[in-house]
Order: C-alpha cells, then structure tokens, then sequence
C-alpha cells in the first residue's frame, strides 16, 4: 500500500486523535484509586483527633512540622495548621484578644500590652474533618471528599480552583495553593496514618497535646481521652460532624 | 497580599486573609440578574398581555440572550483550571448547589431563551432567507433550520407554542436567579450570606435591574435610530420598576431589621463592618444613591403631572441610578461577605488589580461584550423593520416598533 499524502494525514490525525482520547480515558478510569498502602483496610479506621488546650505551649513546632512534611507554602497566608493565642482580658469570654502572628509558625513574641490577670492560653486549628462537611457538600464536581476512614481529601487532579469549599469552611481551614491553583488542607497526614504512623504535628508536639485517634478501635488511647476530658468542638452550633475534640476549651475560642 | 496584612484589623484565621471571591464573581450575579430582569420584563407583554410594553418585547429578549451569553465568562476566567469547568457536566455533584446550577444555566439559555427567541424571528428568517441572496440567504436559511413554512397555521402554531415556552419560562427565569441568591444564602458558614431571603431578594433585585436596563437601552436605541420614544410603553415600563424596587428594597429592609432585632453573634461584627469598611459602597453608594434616590424619582414621576421630556430625564436618572445601585449591592453581598473574619474578630481588606486576570480591566471588557453581542444580535435579527426593509418583504405584518 502506498502512503500519499492525503493517507499520510489521515491516518496521523486519526491516531492523534485516539492517543488523546485513550489517555483520557485511562485517566478517568485510574482517577479516585485510593492511595496504596499494604495492609491498610480503610474501614476499620475513623480518625479523628484530640488537643488538650492545657498542655499547647505555643512552641510552633508542629505549624512547622506540617509546612515541611506537607510542603505547603511558607507565606503567612497558607496553614494546614496553625496556632492562635487568646487573651480573655477580665473573663469576658466574648471580647478575646486573639493574635496568630505567621499562624504560630516561629512561636509567639510576649506581649506586654495585655493586661496582667488576663486569662491567656493556645488553640491549635487543623481541618476538624467533619463528618458533615460543609465544604464537601458544596463541591461542584465532588473533588474533595470524606475518605471511608473518617478524612477530609481533596483531589487535585480534578479540583476546579472554584473557591466554593474555602467559603463554606466555617473554620478557616482551606486554601487555595499558589503553586498548582487547586485547593489544599490538612488531610490528617494520610500518607503517614495509612501507613501506621501518626500525624506530623502529633509526632513532634513536645507536651503532647495533639492525640491521633482512631474512634473504630476500643483500645485507642482516644477513647480514654474522651471519656476523662469535658471536651467541646469548634463551633458545635454549625452541626458539622467535627471530629477535632479540644479539652479545656474556654467559651471565647471561636 | 503581603501588602495586606498591614491592613487587616483585628483577628483573621490565618488562611482568611485573602480574598477569595473577586469582582469577577460580583459581576456574575449582576449579569445573570439583568438576564432574568430582562426576561421577564419580555413575558409582561407575552403572558400577561401588558401591551404598552409591547416595542421592548424582542428588544428584551435579545438582551437576555447577549448577557446570557456572556454570564459565564466571569466564572470561567475566575477558575483556578478553566479546562476542567466541563466535569460539572460530566461529574455533576448532586448536592452542590453550585453543580445544579450549570444545568439550570443550559435549561435556561438552550430551553427557554433560544427557542422562544427562534419562534418569535421564525417568520421574519425565513422572509429574510427568501428575500436575500448568497452568503446572507445561506446564512439565513441555515438560522431557519431548514423550515420555510409562513403559512398562517403555521405562524400560529408559532405563537402558541411561544407562549407555552414564556409560561415555562417564568418560572426558569425565577430559578436560574433564585439559584444564584442560593449559592450565596446557603452557605452556613458565612452569616453575612446565610439567610433563607437570599434568593428572593437576589430575584426581586435582578427584576429591578433588567427592567432599568432594557428601559434605557430602549431610549438609548430610539434616539440612535432617530425615532421618538413611545412614551406609553415607557411610563409603563418606569411603573413597573418602581413596583419591582418598592418590593425589592422592602425584601431588604426585612433583612436588615430582623439582623438588628435578632442581634446574633455575628451582628456586632457586621455592623462595624457596614459602618466602616462597607459604609461607602453600601449606605451611600446602594442604599441611598441608588435606592432611595431613584425610588424617590419613579415616584415623583407617578404623582406629579410632568412633561413628556422631564419624564424621559427622570427615566433616564433614575435608570442609572438603580443600575449603579443593584451592582453596589452584588458588591456589597460578594465582597463584603469576605471583608470579615468568620472568628468575628477582625477585617481584611480587597484590593483590585488592573490589567490581572481578575482584575478591573478584565472586569470592564465583560460588561462591554454584552452590549457588543447585543449589537450584533440586533443587526442580524432586527427587532424591528425599516421602511424599506418593509416595501421589499411581502406580507410584512406591522413592525413592532
């Protein structure tokens, strides 16, 4: 068979054509496959975890833990966690004084300023993966999604950059990443709690004040946690479903 | 956005402090309120038989098409992946709102405002395809797909069917803006959005603003064709409005009200927010240049007796006024809802661009292309006839205008 030009087009241009439509489609059937970890059966987990407000020193170590295991970007606007420091000046739980200067990331100055007998201690914030995510509700194209584990994940192969979920966290945990355009947050570590391991913040936390737990297992040290604790989560008045229980949380936090 | 923190005040959660939403996304409720304003402002004459309205009908609805088209660009150019805005077709999430919403969009522009547009100009394609030649008549006949039957029975098939499709329309009308307040009243987290009136002030707004603009488009065509205004139809028109606004502003007032009354955690933050940062565009920009003021000029004109060219001032002030005063208010809901910290203890501030991608100037050529579009939409389906145009058809029935 003799190749002309005409045939020569053709045939290239039905071939392009081809590639391009399978590759599609082989991403479409490879898209949303669970990251691979041996042994990691995803419904025995429901993660979840705990912050006791009275151990937090405000050291920062795990804003920086997390900015380096989870390369988020280093400019004061972007946090998978971060940490804020209250003042409740007199007791008046509604006026707080709050400051998170670089979100904790380099510690905290002191500050003469507030007043002595001023209440004062530190909240770390992370995504409180809701089990009635108000984020993952609003998704246009369902490209963050509660994991069978109980986690929050987005999948930036197929986020839009649409902003929609940053608005609908009431918590202020969602970002949009300067780099790549798509939205980012705390995914509680997954690349480490699916392999046995515990959380970036947790694993460096000094005091211990931030608990990895995984509410499916009896024997976790969670559930003791919760039982011994008053605990409260942020904002219960929102129904989300917040899986970030804080002891000792005082009435100003918000 | 390092220039920012110096300006934030108070306590922002850290990831809060940019601005997420820019004007690109206040310009998008303002386009798709002025294409449901305008729609429905074109069903006055078809459903309700208002027919004083009567030479704005396919003015309206041509309207409607060229800002319809343009709605989505906004969007669109705000997106962090453009190239993926198709998987909300392909991979729609059912309860997101904002999912459903290009659904109701294709409904709306391919459903309701094409179709009705095409059976309205049918009769006037195929005359235009008979009585041309060449490209025009190719191009023509391919806008009549293929039909070529004038007859009367077919012409009443026409009308009837085009106003079963203004009857669906209303109602889709109704959706398509209702589901843009929606977007923003459902969002739980952000009380400045959060309130179940939120798609009903959004509707009786773009009410508001597609009646001001299809009136002052009207005038402004009038005068560009040399022809006199008909003064029945736009007193009508400026009657109707006042209707719509004295709805629409009470919708508000309702709001306002019951936030004061009731006064919930969030109240104090906002209104330091209204009082300081938003005082500019929101009291004086939308409430009282461009609310009260025209509101005060519709109603001036409806009791006192003025003269034909007062009116038509009045018309055109007011006109503007409102316009100025629908966009402070999509300004107001989408950037002021951002302004401030959801701990409810601080405010960030915005800063526009220029020449960015989501800056003014962007934002500038998207409010200019609806009005080209609509300047070729009424070259190529004239909503009226020239004289001459007239002697050269046969059986043209009287023009609308």
């Amino acid at each position: 068979m003799t190749v002309n030009r005409r045939r020569f087009l053709l045939d290239s241009g039905r071939y392009l054509f081809m590639t391009a439509v399978t590759a599609r489609a082989v991403e479409h059937v490879l898209a949303g496959t669970p990251e691979k970890a041996p042994e990691y059966e995803m419904y025995d987990h429901w993660w979840a975890m705990a912050v006791d407000i009275g151990l937090c020193i405000g050291c920062g170590a795990c804003v920086r833990a997390c900015k380096t295991e989870n390369d988020v970007p280093l400019e004061p606007f972007y946090f998978r966690t971060w940490v804020e420091r209250y003042h409740v000046p007199g007791g008046d739980i509604e006026h707080p004084v709050v400051d998170a200067p670089n979100g904790g990331y380099d510690g905290f100055p002191a500050r003469p300023e507030v007043a002595e007998g001023s209440k004062s201690f530190f909240v770390p914030k992370l995504c409180n993966h809701c089990a009635h995510s108000p984020c993952v509700q609003v998704c246009p194209v369902g490209a963050t999604f509660e994991s069978p584990d109980g986690v929050v994940l987005v999948d930036k192969t197929y986020c839009l950059g649409c902003r929609y979920c940053v608005q609908a966290c009431p918590y202020g945990c969602r970002f949009i990443d300067p780099r790549t355009h798509v939205v980012d947050k705390c995914t509680l570590c997954y690349h480490r709690i699916s392999r046995g391991l515990t959380t970036a913040c947790c694993e460096v936390c000094p005091t211990g004040a931030r608990m990895l737990g995984d509410l499916k297992d009896p024997d976790d040290p969670i559930q003791e946690f919760l039982r011994s604790n008053m605990v409260q989560v942020l904002k219960p008045q929102m129904a989300t479903g917040s899986k970030v229980y804080y002891a000792s949380l005082d009435g100003s936090v918000r | 956005m390092e220039s920012i923190l110096p300006l934030v005040e108070g306590f922002m959660y850290p990831n809060e402090v940019e601005l997420q939403w820019s004007v690109l996304i206040v310009l998008y409720p303002f386009i798709t309120g002025l294409v449901a304003g305008a729609f429905i402002l074109a069903s006055l004459e078809r459903v309700f038989k208002v027919e004083a309205v009567k030479p704005t009908y396919r003015l309206s609805l041509l309207t409607a098409l060229a800002f319809l088209l343009v709605a989505p660009l906004p969007l669109q150019l705000h997106l962090g992946h453009p190239e993926r805005s198709f998987e909300m077709y392909l991979t729609p999430k059912t309860d997101s709102a904002m999912a459903m919403f290009g659904f109701v969009y294709l409904w709306y522009l391919m459903a309701v405002l094409v179709l009705e547009i095409w059976l309205d100009y049918r009769r006037d394609i195929v005359l235009k395809a008979r009585a041309s030649s060449g490209a025009a008549r190719a191009f023509y006949r391919l806008l009549a797909l293929g039909s070529d039957n004038i007859s009367e029975r077919s012409l009443e098939i026409d009308e009837r069917l085009g106003r079963f499709i203004t009857i669906v329309g209303i109602p889709s009308a109704f959706l398509l803006h209702g589901y843009v307040g929606f977007i923003f009243g459902s969002v739980k987290a952000n009380p400045w959005w959060s309130t179940p009136l939120m798609p009903v002030v959004f509707l009786f707004s773009a009410i508001v603003s597609g009646i001001a603009l299809v009136m002052l488009l009207y005038m402004a065509v009038s005068r560009l064709r040399g022809k006199d205004v008909d003064m029945r139809c736009l007193d009508t028109i400026a009657r109707y409005l006042l209707y719509a606004f004295v709805v629409d502003f009470s919708l508000e007032l309702l709001d306002l009200i019951h936030r004061m009354y009731e006064a919930d955690e969030s109240f104090k933050s906002l209104d330091f927010m209204v009082k300081t940062r938003l005082f500019t565009s929101q009291i004086v920009i939308q409430i009282l240049l461009g609310t009260l003021l025209p509101l005060a000029i519709l109603a001036l004109t409806q009791v006192v007796r003025l003269g034909e060219r007062v009116r038509r001032n009045a018309y055109v002030a007011a006109g503007v006024l409102t316009l100025i005063g629908i966009f402070a208010m999509r300004w107001n809901v989408v950037i002021g809802g951002q302004l401030f910290s959801k701990s409810f203890l601080g405010y960030t501030v915005y800063k526009m661009g220029f020449a960015t991608r989501e800056g003014l100037l962007p934002a500038i050529i998207l409010m200019v292309l609806p009005f080209a579009i609509l300047w070729v939409l009424i070259r190529v389906l004239p909503p009226w006839w020239s004289e001459e145009q007239e002697a050269t058809m046969t059986r043209a029935r009287p023009p609308d205008a």
